[in-house]
């Protein structure tokens, strides 16, 4: 697992400044839920995730769901104390771990306990993380009823041999069945993809996109494999057990995957990221409202060991494992282990390295000199879409999506 | 019971006939440094309480690599049958690099002590020093160290130092400077058999320095030999070579610490000191004489110190380049040797192009500028000065690959050496080979003894002051020592090899070779360059190419992913601190037209332990 940032302290009462809510009526609210448990851990995966056996005999994953609805409470308390105008919730994202792993109706109480300490939005994205093989129609069936509407597999791969380097579990034949459980439920569904495994070759990955796409879903996520350090896909690349992920491999697929989703009818709207129009949506609608609001450095509370949240330039963090965090959630306590109140200078960096990511793009006038400055030469080189630039939006074209990070990097004149 | 002297004599009232003036001939590792103290310690000069290993070494460096650079003379007084007598003992550097000094540091002296390893016989540079000492028509005294090693093989090695010098096995004197067994028998042989310094004692006085040293709080300080007359304290001296006139404020013998004394008569050996703050206004070699009262003639000898091997040095850190000219300034009042002018290279900007008498002073001064002014320094590839005949006739001097004429040239003529190795014979194909492919001309063979061999060649200067050395001593399992020393120059078919980076030329790579080589230079280095360059967001070709005619091609591929794909469930934070991490990784970039070369590009690329190490991996 990575280390977490370095910040400063956090007050034990979570308390924040009134900068952080000053602007909260122009700000959409999100809410994550951290569910941090999973059956086996996977290969690759250094997310804050705990199995059975990693968290200690006075952790039940049976009692989570209280000590998460706790930090709700706890949520609004602060946000109210910090004289924030109070806001229904844009949207709720149960993500892990593997959320699935906990009894529907867990989760359903904590969107519950969501629902009566903020509200939610008429429109509210209610996404759920589902692991294929840890569901059933059953499970869909109680989500929505509680008011989930959208559901993300973690699918990864169609290959079985990819699927085993990355230690992932699941049966690849039970995907369709899962998803079409969900949408038997009434969800939208999203399905995620990883590329550039070792030992994926071109056609494996075109296969993973074909099946994906065969699931006929409203939005997929591709995510180029990152090897972290402290994992076990890590060490056995360092060992040379396992070859290692090649950037130019992981470039190739990531340009046939955008082609074969723009050929099925998907729009990319962040680096990773497509939507199609369906189920009577359009494809902007079935955008995800959760991820967006990251990329656009709106507000989110986050739930759970190790999860982060964000109030207008103060981001903050919570301690990673659940024993300590259950123990402050019963004590009344704020979880949070760091935090950092950002300057100006950080948050133009922010504003400029989440921005660029997505299809609008930045606002020219929204950039410093020195980057107004770059943008020609950034057209020049063909990853920044010319005629937007000229009308005011820098836009990464198809080939500066794979150069996003070096794109802010001159954007900042690093 | 040891015969300590009882009443030593005094310095300037000394008759000659009760000095002893003598050096020691040894190669690095023989132990001379620890029979010296030996010495000290036996004479009562020092008390064993007082012992510092290696008394006479006095810089860190020095001790770590287990050579002495500046030489120093002690004064021990002994006694043998009931006389008190003064023996000077004058430390010697040991290395190639400063034969001149080794000369001069004989000269000081009536006799030598050749002091060779009982395990491991006599080696190259010693060989050279004793040829050098027999033409000073010193007294050779032969000396086994270190036979308390369980390895020692103390016959065979008197048999082949008695054949050497012709005398008998058993006048090979056989000591042990760890242990102390011996010592006490050299002192008494040196009082023996070393002549008594002649000199005439009411001519003009001449001393001449055979060393200079600066100290931080004394200024220069001299080591002198007088020849004739006296030196006195207070009395006004000159320097022959330039006539310049120096107040002496202090004068005196070292004992193991500078003690002042009534002065300096014949044949005494001392220091003194002036006041000057800077070592090239007290030349090794130079003369000394009274001002009032002058001496017609120099004792002769002295040499303007000759830079043979020429690196440009620069700091890592821009802004580091004030401190490394106030260090190169520092230095040079301690070696006179040092030389340097201000360079400006395109790719590494301000630094100092230096010449130095060879390959070990080049590393000494790039270790002590980094250990003691606590820079970070590139160093060129080691190039020699090479004259260049232009077709208009007119001569040129090129000790820099990027002053190399453009033009014509009708020839160029690089600098020679004769070299000397002597190796076990098992190992004679492989020198002769590497020899060989240095492009050296083979003058002669002799055996030493049954299976030690001399080998002696003519080579280009520039062929061994890179990896020749190593690659010496890697054929040869260790075995092999070397020497050399200039040789004249001679015509050769040389070109200059540019690296060019995306069509720019990054002046630090660029290297005179043969024509030749260039070809397997070009290769190396391109090869060298696409590994240690990471890639960029464009393609970077990297061409060699003498003038116009490109002679070998890499490319860097541009990179074609730079993107993090996910944001990890909100951690905003960890992904701008990996962009920020980036932002740190470019600062130490140094750049060449558009492309970002890593600081440690440079400076693996210009160090040869890579390229070896590369050999060995193939």
């Amino acid at each position: 697992m990575p280390a977490q940032p370095e910040g400063d302290p956090a007050p034990a009462d979570g308390s924040l400044p009134s900068s952080a809510v000053a602007r909260a009526n122009q700000r959409t609210l999100s809410l994550y839920v951290h569910v941090p448990f999973c059956a086996v851990r996977c290969g690759y995966c250094d997310f804050n995730t705990y199995t059975m056996s990693q968290l200690g005999p006075d952790v039940s994953r049976d009692d989570y769901h209280h000590d998460a609805a706790a930090e709700v409470r706890f949520g609004r308390s602060v946000l109210d104390a910090a004289g924030a105008s109070p806001r229904p919730l844009h949207s709720v994202f149960f993500g892990g771990g593997t959320p699935t792993l906990l009894p529907a109706e867990n989760l359903a109480a904590v969107l519950q306990q969501a629902r009566e300490s903020f509200g939610l939005a008429p429109d509210a994205e209610i996404t759920v993380e589902a692991n294929p093989d840890s569901v059933t129609d059953r499970t869909f069936e109680i989500l929505a009823q509680a008011g989930v509407n959208r559901v993300s597999f973690g699918m990864q791969s169609a290959v079985p041999h990819v699927l085993k380097v990355l230690e992932r579990t699941h049966t690849p034949a039970n995907v369709p069945l899962a998803v079409a459980g969900a949408r038997k439920a009434g969800l939208s569904v999203s399905v995620d993809l990883i590329y550039g495994t070792p030992g994926e070759s071109v056609r494996d990955w075109r296969r993973s996109v074909e099946t994906a796409l065969d699931l006929e879903s409203d939005h997929i996520s591709a995510y180029s494999l990152i090897i972290e350090d402290g994992t076990k896909l890590a060490a056995q690349i360092r060992r040379g057990e396992v070859p290692e992920v090649d950037p130019d491999d992981q470039a190739e697929k990531y340009i046939l995957a955008d082609a074969l989703l723009r050929e099925a009818g998907f729009d990319w709207y962040e680096v990773s990221n497509w939507s199609r129009a369906a189920q009577g949506r359009s494809a902007a609608q079935n955008r995800s409202a959760h991820n967006i609001a990251y990329w656009r450095n709106q507000d989110w509370w986050g739930i759970g060991p190790g999860a982060h949240s964000h109030m207008d330039g103060v981001r903050w963090w919570n301690i990673k494992h659940p024993l300590p965090y259950t123990n402050k959630i019963r004590e009344g306590l704020s979880p949070a282990v760091g935090r950092e109140s950002l300057n100006q200078d950080t948050q133009y960096l922010e504003h400029v390295m989440l921005g660029i990511r997505i299809r609008e793009g930045l606002e020219t006038r929204s950039l410093r000199p020195e980057g107004r400055t770059a943008v020609a030469g950034l057209i020049l080189d063909g990853w920044v879409d010319g005629p937007a630039a000229v009308g005011g939006h820098v836009i990464l074209t198809d080939q500066g999506r794979l150069m996003a990070d070096a794109v802010t990097r001159r954007l900042l004149d690093w | 019971m040891s015969p300590l002297a009882v009443n030593p004599p005094a310095p300037a009232s000394t008759d000659p006939s009760v000095l002893r003036n003598f050096c020691i001939i040894a190669h690095i590792d023989h132990g001379k440094s620890t029979l010296a103290d030996r010495m000290l310690q036996a004479t009562g000069v020092v008390t064993p309480r007082q012992m510092k290993a290696q008394y006479l070494d006095r810089m860190d460096i020095e001790r770590e690599r287990g050579i002495t650079i500046k030489s120093q003379a002690v004064r021990m007084p002994w006694n043998v049958d009931g006389t008190d007598y003064a023996l000077n003992m004058i430390d010697t550097p040991g290395h190639v690099d400063f034969t001149y000094e080794v000369s001069r540091s004989l000269a000081a002296c009536e006799a030598t002590l050749l002091l060779v390893d009982a395990a491991q016989g006599i080696e190259a540079q010693t060989l050279a020093n004793l040829y050098l000492a027999l033409e000073n028509d010193l007294t050779i005294i032969p000396v086994l160290n270190k036979i308390d090693l369980p390895a020692a093989q103390p016959d065979k090695y008197a048999d082949e130092l008695a054949n050497l010098i012709g005398v008998e096995p058993d006048e090979v004197l056989r000591v042990s400077g760890k242990t102390g067994v011996g010592v006490e028998a050299l002192l008494d042989k040196i009082v023996r058999d070393v002549p008594s310094p002649q000199g005439v004692k009411d001519a003009p006085s001449r001393a001449m320095i055979f060393d200079s040293v600066y100290d931080t709080y004394r200024g220069v300080v001299t080591y002198v030999r007088v020849v004739d007359g006296t030196l006195k304290p207070r009395e006004r001296i000159r320097m022959m070579s330039t006539g310049a006139a120096h107040e002496m404020l202090e004068i005196g013998v070292i004992s193991p610490e500078p003690i002042p004394s009534e002065g300096l008569s014949v044949g005494e050996v001392g220091y003194l000191i002036t006041g000057v703050k800077d070592v090239r206004q007290s030349r090794v070699g130079d003369t000394v004489t009274s001002h009032t009262k002058p001496a017609e003639e120099s004792l002769g000898g002295y040499e303007d110190p000759k830079p043979m091997v020429f690196s440009g040095l620069f700091p890592v850190e821009g802004s580091d380049y004030p401190v490394l000219r106030d260090a190169l300034e520092k230095l040079q009042l301690n070696d006179a040797a040092l030389v340097y002018e201000p360079e400006t290279s395109t790719a590494l900007g301000f630094g100092f192009r230096c010449g130095f008498l060879g390959l070990l002073h080049l590393e000494i001064t790039r270790d002590r500028l980094e250990r003691e002014f606590n820079l970070d320094l590139i160093s060129t590839a080691p190039s020699v000065s090479y004259n260049v005949t232009l077709e208009d006739n007119s001569e040129t001097e090129v000790t820099n690959p990027s002053e190399f004429p453009e033009g014509r040239i009708n020839e160029i003529r690089e600098p020679m050496v004769s070299a000397t190795v002597l190796v076990p014979s098992e190992f004679i194909g492989a020198v002769m080979e590497l020899c060989q492919s240095k492009r050296g001309e083979m003058k002669g063979m002799d055996y030493l003894s049954e299976d030690r061999v001399e080998l002696r060649y003519r080579l280009p200067l520039a062929e061994i002051v890179f990896d020749f050395f190593d690659l010496l001593k890697s054929k040869t399992r260790g075995y092999a020592s070397l020497d050399w020393k200039a040789d004249g120059e001679q015509a050769a078919d040389l070109v200059k090899v540019d690296i060019l980076l995306q069509g720019e030329q990054v002046d630090a790579f660029s290297a005179i070779t043969h024509k030749d080589k260039a070809y397997s230079y070009g290769v190396v280095m391109t090869g060298k360059l696409k590994n240690l360059i990471p890639r960029q967001q464009y393609e970077v070709p990297i061409q060699a190419a003498i003038g116009s005619r490109i002679i070998a091609r890499e490319n860097i591929r541009a990179i074609r992913k730079d993107v993090l794909s996910k944001c990890y469930g909100g951690d905003i934070s960890r992904k701008r601190k990996l962009l920020e991490k980036q932002k740190e990784g470019k600062k130490r970039m140094k750049m060449v037209g558009r492309v970002e070369v890593p600081q440690e590009a440079f400076v693996a690329a210009l160090s040869s332990d890579e390229e070896s190490g590369k050999d060995k991996k193939k």
